[in-house]
């Protein structure tokens, strides 16, 4: 009885704040530019060969997606957690790898071993990509300050993943007119570039695929942007998920076993259950 | 321990007879989970679900004492080495995965097993004990979830850390100091990382011993059964050998094949994107949200906007987000209706349903924007979760004409008997 009691105390203790929070009025709250914008958007949704239970990654379309990676988005992004040697999995031979390395823009610090100054040398197989920049102050200060971000998780750390890259490198727009007129302050400031697909609608990323052509792809596919949109984001999701294959492969495997295995199991149970009634 | 018609434990051979006189281990195996056990006879797929909580406790110790040899607890290289794990450790990416959802999987299990107990009344007299281990261990598993999510070192695993931690400073007047022993600093970093990653892996071995606390605290009056009648005689029972170890063979199979599905197609659906950027101290993410086990009491927590009686909104929010478990525990003495089974309180049937909806609409609310109206709609639903366990709950018995229950289990199983339709009170009352 005194534990009811208590509870019943302590209970209407909590009801009565809460409901004394649910009847305060609230501030009006006014809706953004970039919610109304993403409110009003719909992006087409985006097929790779990879998506489904049973997808495979197109080594092509992956070494487009590098092409486009290595001519144009290594100038500013650094992908810390792929090394050259993974460049294999995607189709390249040992000897195609140790070329890419070497020819690297980009040389791994190092140091001189016979002065032990501070020096730089060729990129190997065994190397992880080098980054553009020596460091985030100096990544910061080549781009109005802006960190471009590391590139070797990226399909994975927005939401949307890949298709959301695919998006982003195609969105970029003039920023509409009807939007300034119902939101005077959100126009584009002079540094950023308007994108409806950013989260703030307005980001520090140039337009990096302007024109069709700008890459030559080595395979002879033609580079139109929607093209080359498609492969870098195809190859920043197996940057970001190189054992998909291996996944989808032990995954279906596995399910089938299970399935077996569970259609045994239900087996045993009805025999053993068969003269009990419950 | 249980009834006295079960099954003895007899070793035949004389090796099992040498062990027997010596070790009796395996004897203790066969009265816990044996044909020593007597079972009631008509549980349902809903009791499968203990059984299925320790096995993914099972799967989540074995997967994690291996990725444990390959992680690094430091902050410049905790999460480049679970990168390593998904990458360059050989089938590491299945072990981080499996690692991954076997801990939402361990929570839906138990979160089934918890409602399963809340509908069926398996937490009265006699079992208030089984109950009360049982949320200990749910405490320690949230424990553990939350440490286990911060080791990654992504930007969720530091701002969950920095938000969940920051609970205990709104503590009058230790808060602070609390806050900053608790952490080993002013905010997450290297000592924080270090113990987290200590307890992580310590935590999980003291909920496989309150599991066996939990266990022999059931074996003691017998698991409960769907009619929430006890168990009358031999006719009522079966050996949990084989016939429920064969039923759980089943659901287990059932249970690994979801695991499986979302393990190897969909392995991030259940996490945040966030974490695959590395924690940065000086970017706070837009929206910083918990796992999603956790977001019915985050939703509690956030729901408190007001300072009232005196006690400023954050402290009754952390007061109510801790109050909410808490008063689990005090469960078997808020509910003193002698019917255990919800199917004979029609009243009670009702708000466990309600229940269950409001759960679900705290848990979206959790995970939603701090706008208008999920606010109200989470206030709300954070009203009715307290009415229900602190108000309701110990007063419809008063109101509630329960239905008549059956004579016996066996009498319920064997549908049709005009026994089972005897009014309440006479039937299962009078045999005692």
């Amino acid at each position: 009885m005194i534990v009811r009691f208590f509870a019943f105390l302590v209970g209407l203790g909590f009801v009565s704040a809460l409901f004394v929070g649910f009847v305060m009025p609230r501030d009006k709250q006014e809706e953004s530019a970039a919610e109304y914008v993403h409110e009003h958007m719909t992006l087409k949704p985006v097929h790779y060969s990879f998506s489904g239970p049973f997808g495979r990654y197109d080594r092509r379309q992956l070494q487009r997606g590098f092409q486009v990676y290595q001519e144009v988005c290594s100038a500013c992004h650094s992908m810390k957690l792929v090394a050259f040697r993974d460049l294999e999995e995607i189709g390249f031979t040992k000897p195609e790898v140790k070329a890419i390395a070497k020819q690297w823009k980009v040389e791994v610090p190092s140091i001189n071993d016979k002065t032990g100054e501070v020096s730089s040398r060729k990129a190997l197989p065994s190397d992880y990509f080098p980054s553009p920049f020596p460091n985030e102050t100096a990544a910061r200060a080549a781009n109005n300050n802006a960190l471009p971000p590391d590139m070797s998780l990226l399909a994975k750390a927005r939401e949307g993943g890949p298709a959301y890259i695919y998006h982003l490198v195609t969105g970029y727009a003039t920023q509409p007119a009807g939007l300034l007129a119902k939101f005077p302050d959100a126009k584009t400031p002079d540094s950023l570039y308007y994108n409806p697909v950013f989260a703030n609608l307005n980001i520090a990323m140039p337009p990096p695929l302007v024109a069709d052509g700008q890459v030559t792809y080595a395979d002879g596919t033609k580079a139109t942007v929607d093209q080359m949109a498609q492969d870098i984001s195809a190859y920043l999701m197996w940057a970001a998920e190189p054992k998909l294959e291996n996944r989808h492969r032990a995954g279906t495997a596995i399910v089938i076993y299970l399935l077996i295995a569970t259609a045994l199991a239900f087996g045993a149970y009805r025999n053993i259950w068969r003269d009990m009634k419950h | 321990m249980s009834f006295p018609w079960a099954e003895h434990y007899e070793p035949k051979h004389a090796l099992t007879k040498w062990i027997d006189s010596r070790l009796p281990l395996p004897r203790l195996v066969y009265n816990a989970v044996g044909a020593g056990y007597p079972v009631p006879r008509n549980l349902n797929y809903f009791w499968n679900f203990g059984v299925l909580a320790g096995v993914a406790l099972t799967i989540q110790i074995i997967t994690g004492i291996v990725l444990a040899m390959h992680y690094v607890a430091g902050t410049d290289q905790a999460f480049n080495s679970v990168e390593g794990i998904m990458r360059d450790v050989n089938q590491g990416w299945m072990l981080r995965y499996a690692h991954m959802n076997g801990a939402s999987f361990f929570f839906i299990v138990v979160y089934i097993h918890i409602f399963r107990g809340l509908f069926y009344g398996s937490y009265k007299a006699p079992r208030e004990m089984v109950w009360l281990l049982g949320v200990v261990i749910f405490l320690l598993m949230m424990a553990t979830g939350f440490m286990g999510y911060v080791l990654p070192w992504g930007q969720m695993s530091f701002w969950g850390a920095q938000v969940i931690t920051g609970f205990f400073s709104a503590i009058p007047v230790i808060g602070d100091p609390l806050h900053t022993w608790l952490l080993g600093g002013f905010a997450p970093d290297q000592a924080t990382l270090n113990r987290f990653f200590s307890l992580h892996y310590l935590l999980p071995f003291v909920i496989a011993g309150v599991i066996v606390l939990h266990i022999w605290a059931l074996h003691i009056p017998g698991s409960n059964n769907p009619t929430g009648v006890e168990v009358k005689g031999p006719q009522d029972t079966v050996p949990f050998h084989p016939y429920y170890t064969a039923k759980d063979g089943f659901g287990l199979g059932v249970f690994l094949i979801l695991f499986a599905i979302m393990t190897f197609f969909y392995p991030n659906a259940m996490g945040h994107p966030d974490n695959y950027i590395p924690a940065n101290p000086l970017s706070t993410p837009a929206h910083i949200v918990p796992e999603w086990y956790f977001l019915p009491f985050y939703a509690i927590l956030k729901s408190f906007t007001v300072n009232w009686l005196w006690v400023p909104a954050k402290l009754w929010g952390v007061v109510a987000m801790f109050g909410a478990i808490a008063l689990l525990f005090f469960l078997p003495w808020l509910d003193k209706s002698p019917i255990r089974s919800a199917n004979y309180r029609p009243m009670y049937k009702i708000a466990f349903w309600i229940l269950v909806v409001d759960v679900v609409i705290l848990g979206y609310v959790g995970q939603a924007e701090p706008k208008e109206p999920n606010v109200r709609i989470g206030q709300f639903a954070a009203m009715y979760y307290f009415a229900h366990f602190l108000i309701i709950v110990p007063i419809i018995n008063m109101f509630e004409v329960p239905k008549p229950l059956p004579n016996s289990i066996t009498e319920s199983v064997l549908h049709g008997e005009a026994a089972e339709a005897a009014p309440y009170g006479v039937g299962a009352g009078a045999a005692h």
